[in-house]
């Protein structure tokens, strides 16, 4: 399974890179190569050119600028799952990336990379939504900022015009005692997800939710905000009910369907691990406030 | 690890380090793919994308005119070099009702998606997949047979154009009034099963080099290959030339499991186009191809009756098997013939019938993968006890017991045959023990207890048994030659094959126990024609008790021969004398000895003198130990699991696998053959599944779909280990390389099936998925809350 | 065609500590150059796909798959493969003596590249649990063992690398 002949090219620049991508017909963009080079080796794509990314050190890094984490685009899964910031602000990316593959897979594969393939079911792209993240985008007339809701348009079909690319993903910081979860429902470990559940919750000193963002991975086209579940737990007091509650309206979920797994049951499982991931969130913010459980 | 049985020998027995490791562990081993030669061309073969179509017309015109490409070759361009144009099936059987003997490459009709219809050679194998995808070639699709079932249905369309039908075989095996029996039983249950399995899937793929020697027009052949000398057959066969011309030989092979034990047309046409371009010629599969053009299991339905007496002992068991076949009969009926056969191997089956349907389909053809059939039996016979259990209110532990054959009736002879006739006695072993310690590693008395703790917490446990029965050393032969030369090294030669299960090692100990006790004294070469005159191969657990035992043989003669000669040089008593690595010494008084090379000088004589006295020239025996009865292992498994009933995951908590293989030659690998069959067997129960859609198009072609088990689902295991020593083999062993499979996927069956009882559910076929669990679950909770 | 771009580079990669010089078509694989531009056939392809981790060689000390990276991307890079894992004087790196004394090879196809994985996963987690190294080698398929004898080995050589008592 060799790959098909193309032509190179190796920008040290992002706008090196843009102008090659304005410039030449039917290109590709290398980042990580852990979702392109098996499409290549397998033939599924041909291009004629591969715009390699990996010498823009530009591309790469963690800043934290306000309340936001900045993310460069070609920064490598496992430099974000160790990076202090990540640990302390984000442990919900933390926690999703242990899921994403293979240690030789977070080697190598960016989170630009992910984001960018917007495979239905990739951990990454579903806690990028779960944190109402903006993307950078850059094209000849410059950069601009997409909310993540609008930049994943459809099935695997990221809202970026073919003469642009992705530069980085910002990520708004929750605050500092907050309560996460993610789960999986994945055959095997690091598998694809069949389903996944992201969850961030706070809670007012009462202890009831205030905010609370959820967000279903795998099941449809692109990840979906619960967000009647979401309004749902909003102001409410969290107990088993209520996020059984919250939880049934994955039934109403129009789930993808394939010839191995059926639609009813990423609904079904949905509902299962929303409920989960909603107990675990809640579990952590208590013990993040300190307060009896 | 406790040492094997032979307490009183100085290698058997022991974990000596395998002679296999020091290149592999360096990196240095030399796999097919390794090897590179001068001038070499690299193949790519065009396969067709439909399961069934004629082909009307190939036109390579555009591919040919590429860069680095010296040719395309179909059937006709190969025409010159063939004597025949088809790989007759190996092991034709008399169950055939037709035989479909598959081309060198298909000219006019392609049957499976995957079948090869053109090879293309270039410089490299980027540019042969170029050329490949070049290549146009005019089909018209044909209807397509994509389920045994409805394959043998009236008015089917059939896999092959001008085939009367899809039945490739049909065969009854069984003995006793079996309908007698029924109908005067107290009580009959009948499970309908559905067994898939899927492919071996090693982690090296198949290849072949072929390279021609011009100066005396011979070929070698390179193969990744578990039978070279019946490749070197079929080779010849079909390429017209004589033995001596051809020489099969394999590198290093990683793993092989069944479907390399086949032969294949990319074989032939690798060896053909290297004669036809006087170039050698490499092909590689790729993970891909190993989808789609190598050998597989697939699906086999159940319908099957037991018939117990009121006390759950078995009177009878009758049903019938369908079985898909694929769309070429490679080899036999090995499969569901060896499925039939292991059904009701562990029990005292007074009457049994089972009436076999082989079914051809427009998929890739069906040949034995590790286990060869047999788990499918164990399955079936395990799921009707299981119902049977539950029916008159048993423990499943218990019903097993009081019918597995008791250890003081053997050796039990069964009215059985093998497929060659040969009668099927169970001649050694005590299957209750085994059970006992099964049940006992697995507390499975204190399990309820368990289960009912876990409950209440709302967790689904369930636990699982299973027995197996398994014939091995498929006889008739294996050949092995000891030879000690003039240095006092010894060499080893024989026609088994080697697939990384330690032959070399294996052989090597069985020789340094009579030789000199230094495995590092003695070279062992597998799997060449060159080498050793006749082999069978690795095959059915095979290659411990029949190469062991020539090796054994062999080594014995050896032995007797170096002591006599030894005796007279040193004018000693032979009884006197032991062999202490390169040295015969009288035992006791170290200064008086001799060097191996001494001996073996001796031996070999010099013009004009007489010979040492007793026997002829030189320091060689071949062996060939003829067993033709198969020595029966056993074994039990008991598992122990989890059901998520969110999400329909299985988590194995614990797996305990007790086991008789006879006397353990090297025990820890005995316990790696063991522990890697046991995640086939897992990979069988949950996570394998070759998926094809209604057109026969597989749907699972790359690793991330077709699941195989990594080190994260392999669960904690318990191997307990009892030693029957079978008189059928001079060394008292049997077969262990399937045996970790055959239990497996029953065990697990019987276990998940425990733990969903609340709703009774009913387990009744393989693998299971999470999507099935959780569909069976809301179909029972439907049905309940009616 | 020439819109600047290259159908084939110069590259030099460090390899087990040589610089190898060669011209490599820009398609050819990372595991690819290594297999046949510099016949260290030692790196195993199973699947080309990135699933097998057969073709697992260290970057920069980083496990990758080898069969996903194109050999122009290690151009200035330093590679590790099998070949360079034991010492100078030709003695076996402790994880590879550990494989060889628990059985944790049958026939050895995907031995290196789980050593490879190993060798990186150990220098992050020298103390590591049985539950740690199964995770750690869950991107490394094996169709001989089952897995048990890779995980004792590899505990026995963490080890001897952290110096806790001898090696046999």
């Amino acid at each position: 399974m060799k790959p098909p002949a193309f032509l190179y090219h190796d920008p040290r620049s992002i706008d090196e890179a843009v102008a090659l991508l304005a410039r030449l017909d039917n290109a590709r963009l290398l980042a990580g190569g852990q979702s392109l080079m098996p499409m290549l080796n397998m033939r599924y794509v041909l291009p004629d050119h591969i715009i390699d990314l990996n010498r823009i050190e530009a591309l790469a890094g963690v800043r934290q600028i306000g309340e936001t984490l900045r993310i460069g685009a070609m920064t490598r899964q496992r430099d974000i799952a160790e990076h202090p910031l990540v640990r302390s602000r984000l442990p919900l990316m933390v926690e999703a990336l242990g899921h994403v593959g293979h240690r030789q897979t977070r080697n190598r594969g960016t989170i630009g990379g992910s984001l960018c393939h917007l495979d239905p079911a990739a951990e990454l792209v579903a806690v990028a939504a779960n944190l109402d993240a903006t993307i950078e985008i850059v094209g000849p007339k410059g950069a601009r900022l997409l909310p993540m809701a609008e930049f994943a348009l459809g099935f695997m079909t990221p809202a970026i015009a073919p003469d642009e690319m992705v530069a980085a993903v910002n990520l708004p910081l929750p605050a500092a005692r907050h309560g996460y979860a993610f789960l999986e429902m994945a055959r095997r470990h690091g598998d694809f997800a069949i389903v996944a559940v992201a969850v961030v919750l706070t809670l007012d000193p009462a202890g009831r939710i205030a905010t609370c963002a959820i967000t279903l991975g795998g099941a449809a086209a692109v990840p979906r905000r619960m967000a009647e579940a979401e309004t749902m737990l909003r102001g409410a007091a969290p107990d088993a009910l209520l996020f059984g509650r919250a939880a049934a309206t994955a039934r109403a979920v129009d789930a993808l369907e394939d010839a191995q797994v059926p639609g009813w049951y990423r609904r079904q499982v949905a509902e299962t691990l929303i409920e989960r991931a909603l107990a675990t969130a809640h579990r952590r913010a208590v013990a993040a406030n300190g307060m009896a459980s | 690890m406790t040492v094997g049985g032979f307490p009183q020998a100085r290698v058997l027995g022991r974990d000596v380090p395998r002679v296999e490791d020091e290149p592999l562990i360096r990196g240095k081993g030399r796999f097919l793919d390794d090897i590179a030669l001068p001038d070499m061309l690299h193949a790519a073969f065009l396969r067709s994308p439909h399961a069934h179509a004629l082909i009307r017309g190939i036109d390579a015109a555009a591919a040919r005119a590429l860069p680095g490409v010296a040719a395309i070759l179909t059937l006709a361009d190969l025409l010159p070099c063939l004597a025949e144009t088809c790989l007759k099936t190996a092991m034709p059987s008399p169950s055939y009702r037709q035989q479909l003997d598959r081309p060198v490459l298909a000219d006019r009709e392609a049957v499976h998606v995957g079948e090869p219809i053109a090879i293309a050679l270039a410089e490299s194998r980027a540019l042969a997949e170029d050329a490949a995808a070049a290549v146009e070639i005019d089909y018209d699709p044909l209807p397509v047979v994509a389920d045994c079932l409805a394959a043998l249905e009236a008015g089917a369309a059939t896999a092959h154009r001008g085939a009367p039908s899809n039945l490739v075989a049909e065969m009854t095996m069984g003995f006793g009034d079996v309908d007698r029996a029924f109908e005067q039983a107290p009580h009959r249950f009948r499970e309908r099963l559905r067994i898939h399995r899927g492919g071996s899937h090693s982690m090296e793929c198949r290849g072949v080099v072929a390279v021609p020697e011009p100066v005396e027009d011979r070929l070698t052949v390179w193969s990744s290959t578990q039978m070279p000398h019946a490749a070197r057959r079929l080779l010849c066969d079909i390429l017209g030339l004589d033995e001596n011309r051809i020489r099969v030989a394999t590198p290093d092979i990683g793993g092989a499991f069944g479907p390399k034990l086949v032969f294949y047309p990319e074989e032939v046409a690798v060896a053909a186009a290297a004669r036809a371009t006087g170039r050698p010629v490499k092909w590689v599969e790729d993970r891909r191809e190993h989808f789609v053009a190598t050998a597989q299991e697939r699906d086999q339905y159940w319908d099957v009756e037991l018939a117990t007496d009121a006390d759950g002992r078995i009177l009878a068991v009758r049903g019938a098997l369908v079985h898909d076949h694929g769309a070429w009969t490679v080899r036999g009926v090995n499969v569901p013939q060896g499925a039939m056969g292991a059904m009701p191997l562990a029990y005292v089956v007074p009457a049994y019938r089972i009436g076999l349907k082989v079914a051809a389909t427009n998929k890739v053809p069906v040949a034995p993968v590790r286990g060869a059939g047999q788990p499918q039996g164990v399955f079936a016979m395990e799921r009707l006890l299981d119902a049977a259990a539950r029916g008159l209110g048993l423990d499943r532990a218990e019903i097993r017991r009081r019918n597995l054959v008791p250890p003081d009736r053997m050796p039990y002879a069964t009215p059985l045959k093998t497929r060659g006739g040969i009668a099927v006695t169970l001649d050694s072993g005590d299957y209750p023990r085994c059970q006992q310690m099964a049940l006992d590693g697995a507390d499975w008395s204190g399990f309820p207890a368990r289960q009912a703790a876990a409950r209440a917490k709302g967790r689904y446990l369930g636990i699982g048994l299973a027995n197996y029965v398994e014939g091995t050393g498929r006889g008739p032969y294996e050949h092995v030659s000891v030879r000690i030369e003039g240095s006092g090294k010894i060499f080893v030669a024989t026609g088994a094959a080697a697939m990384g299960q330690g032959t070399r090692t294996m052989l090597a100990q069985i020789v340094a126990e009579q030789l000199g006790g230094d495995l590092g004294r003695i070279e062992v070469i597998t799997g060449d024609t060159a080498a050793a005159p006749l082999g069978l191969g690795g095959s059915n657990s095979r290659q411990a008790v029949m190469a062991g035992s020539s090796a054994h043989v062999a080594a014995r003669r050896l032995r007797q021969r170096v002591l006599e000669i030894a005796g007279q040089l040193l004018e000693v008593a032979p009884a006197d004398l032991e062999i202490d690595g390169d040295r015969v010494r009288l035992k006791g008084v170290a200064e008086v000895s001799l060097g191996l090379s001494a001996i073996a000088r001796a031996a070999a004589g010099q013009a004009g003198f007489p010979l040492p006295e007793g026997g002829g020239p030189g320091l060689f025996a071949r062996e060939e130990v003829v067993i033709d009865a198969m020595t029966y292992a056993n074994g039990s498994a008991v598992a122990e699991l989890e059901v998520d009933i969110g999400t329909g995951k299985v988590t194995i908590l614990n797996l305990v696998f007790a086991h008789d293989c006879g006397r353990a030659l090297h025990p820890r690998l005995v316990e790696g053959q063991l522990m890697g069959g046991i995640a086939h067997g897992i990979g069988n129960a949950l996570y394998e599944y070759m998926v094809y859609d209604e057109n026969a198009q597989p749907l699972t072609t790359n690793l991330a779909e077709y699941l195989l088990v990594t080190a994260t689902e392999m669960p904690p295991v318990k191997i307990l280990h009892i030693e029957s020593t079978t008189p059928l083999n001079p060394l008292g062993i049997k077969g262990v390389g399937e045996a970790g499979v055959i239990p497996i996927g029953a065990a697990v069956a019987s276990a998940v099936e425990d733990a969903l009882s609340p709703w009774k559910i009913k387990i009744d076929r393989l693998p299971l998925s999470p999507v099935e669990i959780l569909a069976l679950l809301n179909a029972a909770k439907a049905r309940d809350s009616l | 065609m020439s819109d600047g771009g290259c159908a084939s580079r110069s590259i030099a990669v460090t390899v087990n500590g040589s610089v190898c010089r060669a011209e490599a078509p820009v398609r050819l694989t990372l595991s690819d150059f290594l297999r046949q531009t510099l016949h260290l056939t030692g790196t195993h392809l199973g699947c080309e796909h990135g699933v097998c981790g057969a073709c697992t060689v260290l970057v920069d000390g980083r496990a990758m798959r080898s069969c996903l990276m194109l050999a122009v991307q290690a151009d200035g890079h330093q590679v590790t493969t099998i070949e360079g894992l034991a010492a100078p004087d030709g003695s076996l790196h402790p994880l590879q003596a550990a494989f060889c004394r628990h059985h944790g090879l049958q026939c050895g196809f995907c031995t290196p590249g789980l050593l490879t994985t190993l060798v990186e996963f150990l220098k992050d987690c020298p103390d590591p649990t049985a539950a740690e190294i199964r995770e750690a080698i869950s991107g490394n398929i094996c169709r001989c063992t089952g897995y048990d004898s890779i995980v004792a080995a590899t505990i026995e050589a963490a080890r001897a690398l952290r110096g806790d008592g001898t090696t046999p």
